[in-house]
């Protein structure tokens, strides 16, 4: 069970959250405009990182919130959260 | 128990409490203290099992968890059945009844035993190569006959009727094992101020201590070991910020330290109170973790190593030293390894004639020791035999010489001691993802780095040795609590955001490395020589799945199954790594180990269920009108976890009369129901329209206030997500339903676009769900029902069909739809939760006077399926977009955006030959057809053939009557009059496609 520190409310166990999936993929603005390959690379296509994975996190038991992961899938350790809209940290860096 | 095989002292037994139990069905006497291994060989009993594929007599192996064959099934009552236990593990209670396994007609005579003889054509991989044809056949004849004849104990067949607690817990270090280094470490945290759990699986603290001598000399920091174990525990134990819990497991590591402990609180109780739970089951989060899990000896691989009488060399020191049991009468050590000389040493002190060392390795300083107390040695030795059918009665040695075999000897003895050295327990580390490496010196593997936040102690990493392991166990204690104290430490923080190196430094080796492998022998070997005793392996199974072409470790497991069941390969797995690499000619890491998963030991499914069982087991959602609906005799159904009255049978009715007779009073008078489930959510903010304009497919700008709608939400793929009523409240205020099942996905679904896309916009949204009660007033007569009740003009051309109003309803204020699922005349009452089932009394007793009868789902399902209303979920499956369920009435096409809009666009979506939602009409109208059944093109189809679609929807109309059903179809709206074919179980059925609406195609009802 893995421990998550919510940018809102701290550390919290797993079960109060829900895995929102890779983050950082925006919808396209204007969908109508975009080429057919390209859509459907934005509604299936998904990174398999060994390594640090930046991934969605809902805090579904909690505030509600949704907020943003950097994940090391080889050891489950969060390299850091951080809220919606925010820049992806630099890999590696602590929280 | 039999004179002479009882030490007249010492040990963890109370001699002055004696304990009764009963093992196959005769009575025994044991002490207090004593486990059920040690009780039998204090009578005698060595005979404890048969094994697993050759039934094979079978007695004790080790004294610990790691015991593979002394299986039994301890029986407290009929539904307290517990199979699979190891002797070693169980503690006897007056009282006690337990039963060998894997054996009929009885353990002595047992006509399984017959596979032994077969042996030699039963090898690994026997029964994949042999029982292939007839494919069927494995399932009902010989999967059943193999299990049957090979195999543990069984289950239960009662309801579990004891209870399982659960508990979370927090500390700063964890320490699992309270043996010398367990001690050490746990002793050494609480002193650096540090909050601690220690936790071993045993009776008693003391691990290894509790097998040593009474009269031993051994020494821990200058003091008797046993009084420094008494003061050890004693501080632990009073000191408030620890925690020791004994008869505890330590079974998995999860991520960010999270260690499951399973605490077994009553089994070893004669009497437990009922208000005991049997077992907790722990979920401790530790800041740090220390792993005392010490070592487990392993078994040497010889011919004929696995008759009842032949055991590691530490389990015989257990069983004499911690329990006064002499295990035998005349020994054999049989050695790759100093430290088992203590044990024939300690035995030769109780009285046990040692009639010989056989130690594989050339003559050493242990050898001296021994002879110096009388003891013969034969140096470079090899086991050629052994024999004794039910007991050992003798073994057959000789010295290996250059190519041939000196000083052979057959010596009789009635117990032989073995030892190939000791395996560091590595179970935990690894599970905490953490590496094992390789140490050449002392030939296992010890804990590399983890991810987690976890040392070893002791002789788990390979620190052997009294004074050493407690030094390691001081140190790592120490280092834990430092480490969990660091006030630089946010939070638990568990994974350590800059993944310290957890990787300690290597112990220096501080004795011989022991063997692993198949011991050689010069010239031809006889018989079996077994490696995993549990699985029946032995040493030419391993070297046939060789031949046969396996190479990972991983694959020649599951092929022989050697390191399965519930010892896991505590025993088996180096000696099965040793004859594998030596086999393939390459080192053992270059082999490699398979991988250790929990559960350590066996945990009981009660003890993960805990208290999620019976009424527990789910949250129950009823709606305010549940009780109303109980008193009336209405069977429920589960919709999620909602309990929903299904129908209202009156007496004498089974559920096709009741919903008959529902589904006609809805439609020649009025019915009356609760849909109070549906989800509803409160859209609201000034941008509420520009929110439900880019979610949902319709178009909201020309949505009135006081006008409800059909809505769709499609996923970005394009295909429909969920559906439902959606009314605008006023201009900033949606109130939206949602299928009862669907509310919560939909939410998250809003929610998710609304944080992560269009934070921009301003809306907020709240579920809504339990706050309004929902009465559906459906028929010809509602309006009249409610006319006089509400204080809305109900006119039809003020109150038209998809309109909303605020009001009240007997004062109570109310959401007022008039909407219909159902095509008659209708209204939803929408009231607050808590006057929901005074408001629907009330309507139902003005209702009387108009025939009004309360329907269930049952009914509201035939009523919707007559207007061809789909159901998401059953009239769809993910895969189906508004088109092609024939709503595409609904879509907003002028939108320059909505949530699926660009994948609707897609050629794909519009292809002639999707499936298409269409009417289904047999031929017979008495026929109806079974849901998800195939329809297929041509009458007679061969098999297999492509189907054109299923069957989604079918009922028995009584409004119209005949039955009635739709399909998903492969371009259906273009068959519409083709005859298409439905297989059933009673043979084919003719359909013809036709449009969705069956009962009034025109939607006059729907005015009233």
């Amino acid at each position: 069970m893995l421990l998550i520190n919510c940018p809102y409310c701290g550390e919290r166990p797993e079960p109060e959250f829900v895995y929102g999936g890779q983050a950082h993929i925006a919808r396209p603005a204007q969908p109508a405009g975009v080429e057919a390959q390209d859509w459907a690379d934005y509604l299936y296509r998904r990174d398999n990182v060994r390594g640090v994975h930046a991934e969605r996190w809902r805090h579904t038991r909690g505030c509600g919130r949704f907020f943003n992961a950097l994940r090391d899938t080889t050891t489950d350790h969060f390299l850091a959260t951080y809220k919606v809209g925010e820049p992806r940290p630099a890999a590696g860096g602590t929280r | 128990m039999i004179e002479g095989l009882r030490t007249g002292h010492g040990g963890q037994v109370d001699r002055g409490r004696p304990v009764h139990f009963q093992f196959d069905g005769r009575r025994y006497q044991g002490f207090a203290g004593d486990t059920l291994a040690s009780a039998l060989l204090a009578n005698g009993v060595h005979l404890m099992g048969r094994s697993f594929k050759y039934h094979r007599p079978r007695g004790l192996l080790a004294a610990g968890p790691e015991e593979p064959n002394a299986l039994v099934t301890v029986r407290r009552d009929a539904a307290r059945v517990t199979p699979n236990l190891r002797a070693t593990q169980v503690e006897i209670y007056e009282g006690l009844v337990a039963e060998s396994q894997n054996r009929w007609p009885s353990l002595r005579f047992d006509v399984g035993a017959i596979n032994d003889f077969f042996s030699p054509f039963i090898p690994a991989g026997f029964y994949y190569k042999t029982f292939m044809w007839p494919r069927r056949a494995w399932y009902s004849l010989y999967e059943p006959r193999i299990r049957a004849a090979a195999g543990l104990g069984t289950a239960p067949t009662l309801p579990d009727p004891d209870r399982y607690a659960n508990r979370f817990a927090h500390c700063d270090v964890l320490v699992v094992g309270a043996g010398p280094a367990g001690l050490a470490a746990a002793t050494a945290a609480a002193q650096a101020g540090a909050r601690v759990i220690l936790a071993d699986e045993q009776a008693q603290a003391g691990g290894s201590l509790l097998s040593d001598a009474a009269g031993s000399s051994a020494l821990i920091e200058g003091r008797p070991a046993t009084q420094w174990l008494t003061q050890a525990l004693a501080a632990l134990t009073s000191n408030p910020r620890v925690t020791v819990l004994t008869r505890t497991t330590a079974f998995g590591y999860f991520p960010h330290n999270l260690v499951a402990l399973s605490e077994r609180i009553t089994d070893h109780l004669a009497t437990p109170s009922p208000d005991a739970p049997r077992e907790r089951q722990w979920q401790v989060r530790a800041r740090e973790v220390v792993i005392g899990a010490g070592a487990i000896e392993r078994p040497l691989v010889f011919s004929g190593n696995d008759r009842p009488g032949i055991l590691l060399a530490g389990a015989a020191r257990t069983f004499l030293n911690r329990y006064g049991v002499l295990p035998g009468t005349r020994a054999v050590l049989v050695t790759a390894d100093d430290a088992a000389y203590q044990a024939a040493l300690d035995l030769q002190d109780a009285g046990v004639f040692i009639a010989c060392i056989a130690d594989t390795r050339a003559a050493g300083a242990a050898g001296e020791r021994a002879r110096a107390a009388g003891i013969p040695v034969l140096n470079d030795a090899c086991v050629l035999a052994t024999q004794g059918r039910r007991r050992v009665n003798a073994i057959e040695l000789a010295r290996r010489t250059d190519g041939g075999l000196a000083e052979r000897q057959t010596q009789p003895c009635d117990l032989v001691l073995m030892s190939g050295g000791f395996t560091p327990s590595v179970h935990l580390h690894s599970q905490s993802r953490g590496k094992l490496d390789w140490s050449e010196a002392l030939q296992v593997f010890l804990p590399g780095a983890s991810p987690e936040r976890c040392r070893s102690a002791g002789a788990c990493r390979g620190v052997f040795g009294l004074e050493a392991a407690v030094g390691d166990g001081s140190a790592a204690g120490a280092a834990a609590a430092r480490d969990a104290l660091d006030p630089r430490r946010s939070g638990v923080d568990p994974g350590g955001a800059a993944g310290r190196a957890s990787a300690q430094v290597a112990p220096a080796p501080a004795q011989s490395a022991g063997f692993s492998g198949a011991l050689p022998v010069n010239g031809r070997v006889r018989g079996r020589a077994f490696v995993d005793w549990q699985n029946d392996v032995t040493s030419k199974d391993l070297a046939l799945a060789l031949r046969e072409g396996f190479r990972s470790i991983e694959h020649v497991k599951r092929y022989t199954t050697t390191g399965m069941a519930t010892d896991q390969g505590k025993t088996s797995n180096l000696n099965a790594l040793g004859i594998v690499a030596s086999a393939l000619k390459r080192t053992p890491p270059q082999v490699g180990l398979t991988t250790f998963r929990m559960p350590y030991t066996p945990v009981t499914f009660g003890s993960f269920a805990g208290l999620q069982r019976g009424e527990l087991f789910d949250p129950v959602r009823r709606t305010p009108m549940y009780d109303w609906a109980a008193a009336r005799g209405a069977v429920f159904e589960d919709v999620g976890l909602w309990k929903r009255a299904r129908y209202f049978p009156r007496s004498g009715e089974d559920m096709h009369a009741a919903v008959n007779r529902e589904c006609r009073a809805a439609r020649s008078g009025c019915g009356i129901f609760d849909a109070s489930t549906l989800g509803k959510i409160e859209v609201v903010g000034p941008d509420a329209v520009t929110f439900m304009n880019r979610l949902y497919v319709n178009a909201w700008n020309s949505l009135a206030v006081g006008r409800c709608r059909y809505g769709i939400l499609t996923r970005d793929d394009g295909f429909i997500y969920d559906d439902g009523v959606v009314a605008r409240i006023s201009d900033q205020v949606f109130h939206v339903t949602t299928t009862t099942g669907g509310a919560p996905r939909v939410l998250a679904m809003m929610e998710d676009y609304l944080q992560t896309e269009w934070n921009e916009l301003k809306v907020w949204l709240t579920s809504t769900t339990e706050q309004w009660a929902v009465i559906a007033v459906q028929g010809p007569k509602a309006r009249a029902v409610l006319e006089g009740l509400v204080d809305v003009d109900l006119a039809p051309a003020a109150f038209p069909h998809m309109s909303v109003a605020r009001g009240h309803i007997l004062g109570v204020p109310m959401r007022l739809f008039r909407v219909s699922f159902t095509g008659e005349l209708g209204y939803e009452v929408n009231v607050p939760a808590d006057f929901g089932r005074a408001v629907w009394e009330a309507i139902y007793e003005r209702g009387q006077a108009h025939g009004m009868t309360p329907y269930g789902t049952e009914a509201m399902h035939v009523l919707r399926a007559e207007k061809g209303y789909i159901i998401v979920g059953q009239d769809t499956d993910g895969t189906v977009t508004p088109e092609d369920a024939g709503l595409s009435w609904a879509v907003g096409k002028s939108k320059p955006d909505y949530v699926g809009k660009r994948s609707l666009a897609r050629p794909a979506m519009s292809a002639p030959e999707r499936r298409q939602l269409v009417g289904l009409t047999t031929r017979d109208g008495a026929v109806v057809l079974e849901e998800g059944a195939q329809v297929l093109a041509q009458s007679g189809a061969p098999v297999p053939t492509r189907p054109l679609g299923f069957v989604t929807s079918s009922y028995f109309s009584a409004n119209l009557g005949r039955s009635i059903a739709m399909g998903l179809v492969s371009g259906g709206r273009a068959r519409t009059g083709q005859t298409l074919y439905v297989p059933t179980e009673h043979g084919e059925v003719a359909v013809e496609v036709t449009g969705t609406v069956f009962l009034d195609p025109k939607g006059e009802r729907i005015n009233g």
